[in-house]
């Protein structure tokens, strides 16, 4: 049985960590709530983005624009989200899994893209081919770096290097729930499968200007920004949700284990007491005998 | 008089909702006042200055670049840059002007990266410049 004093020190140390992890947290849950507010209102600018390029996707059909039909080339471009940070649960781990684990993806025709060093680390260390590790825009993300991205992407996309774009991030769905989530930038597949043909009535009659060749072009780019902004802000969210969760069982973890080394510590303390009484107890009577 | 709904979104916010009578904006085919009942139109925007008419009262913005969704009962306008006419400041917009007006000229080391930002710098000034007249 260990002594007191361990005991006692290794509760200290305990406490010292449940304080860290407590601190962490509190700034955590305060970064959550900026973070989901920001995601709130970018929805809207969002939503009307999908909607807009959906209802000019549904009126061009099949089409040989370049954004649609993709082009020969075999390489595959991965952006993927994750945080500088660790400490926040399987944040991290779980975005690099959907792609080491996707048959889809083979190590020798992937050009990687990281936001935030984490997954940098975890893909170099896979020996995958990055291209960029972007590890400051994912502090305080801007539109203006979703847009800086998006041309470095399509002007390699462009020029053939490479045939298609996904990007990996974490969907923030709510405080708890964070689901990794592997998306298609480019090309676009024209008919999407989640459309529910409600928007459609009013898309049969929109009109374009200019044409809406000229407007594909231009907007497409847009969508991209907009699609990779939006994915910079849930990921933020849910960073900050994965590690405000990490954080709480780490907390509680250490109070559990505090609450366990103080009653081992208690008990020590009372059988040592004991001991010595009986050993006082015990010196007495050889005295009388 | 029929109004109808204006909605302006950025990817940082919502700029502007609200019930409005007329509005003025730039667009890539020229210039375009738009009363409700439009017919169906998406249009590209060109920078320059969004005025919308809301119960007599105009409110000016300085629109740099998105596009805009005009239906017969809404209009949304989806701005990646948009600025309201008192957030401008106008000694800040002269001088990004000059500055740019500055690298154009300087023709002998520009490549074609610093031109275009020089172009896009200076292009927003005078939106801007133009949005306070």
């Amino acid at each position: 049985m260990a002594s007191m004093r361990d005991i006692k020190r290794r509760r200290t140390s305990i406490q010292g960590t449940q304080q860290i992890t407590k601190a962490m947290k509190l700034v955590s849950t305060v970064k959550l709530q900026r973070a989901r507010s920001n995601a709130e209102k970018s929805h809207n600018y969002f939503d009307t983005m999908y909607r807009t390029v959906c209802s000019i996707l549904a009126r061009v059909g099949e089409s040989d624009h370049r954004y649609l039909k993709g082009n020969n080339s075999g390489r595959k471009a991965i952006v993927v989200i994750t945080s500088n940070r660790g400490l926040a649960g399987g944040y991290n781990s779980n975005v690099v899994k959907l792609i080491t684990s996707d048959p889809r993806f083979s190590k020798d025709d992937l050009d990687i893209y990281t936001i935030g060093n984490k997954g940098y680390e975890a893909f170099h260390r896979h020996g995958y081919n990055i291209v960029r590790n972007l590890p400051d825009i994912i502090e305080a993300p801007t539109y203006t770096d979703a847009m800086g991205l998006t041309n470095i992407l399509l002007k390699s996309y462009e020029e053939g290097e490479i045939g298609e774009i996904y990007m990996a991030y974490t969907f923030f769905k709510n405080t708890v729930t964070h689901v990794p989530t592997l998306t298609k930038l480019l090309p676009i597949s024209s008919v999407d499968e989640d459309s529910d043909g409600e928007p459609d009535k009013i898309d049969a009659m929109m009109n374009f200007e200019p044409g809406d060749e000229e407007a594909l072009d231009w907007i497409i780019p847009k969508y991209i920004s907009g699609q990779i902004h939006g994915a910079l802000i849930e990921a933020l969210a849910s960073e900050n949700g994965a590690r405000m969760q990490a954080m709480d069982n780490a907390t509680s973890n250490a109070e559990d284990m505090i609450n366990d080394l103080t009653l081992k510590y208690n008990r020590a303390r009372q059988g040592s007491i004991t001991q010595e009484l009986t050993e006082i107890i015990a010196g007495s009577q050889a005295l009388n005998d | 008089m029929d109004k109808f709904k204006v909605r302006i979104v950025t990817p940082e916010r919502v700029f502007y909702e609200g019930e409005a009578d007329m509005v003025e904006m730039n667009t890539t085919e020229g210039q375009i006042g738009c009363y409700p009942g439009h017919i169906p139109l998406t249009v590209i925007v060109k920078p320059g200055v969004l005025n919308i008419h809301e119960n007599g009262e105009i409110k000016t913005a300085a629109l740099h670049s998105g596009f805009a969704e005009i239906l017969p009962d809404s209009f949304n306008i989806l701005a990646e840059t948009v600025e309201w006419k008192d957030e401008i400041d106008e000694e800040r917009a002269k001088a990004a002007m000059e500055r740019a007006k500055k690298r154009l000229e300087s023709k002998t080391d520009i490549d074609d990266l610093e031109r275009s930002r020089a172009e896009t710098a200076l292009q927003r000034a005078i939106t801007r410049i133009d949005a306070l007249k």
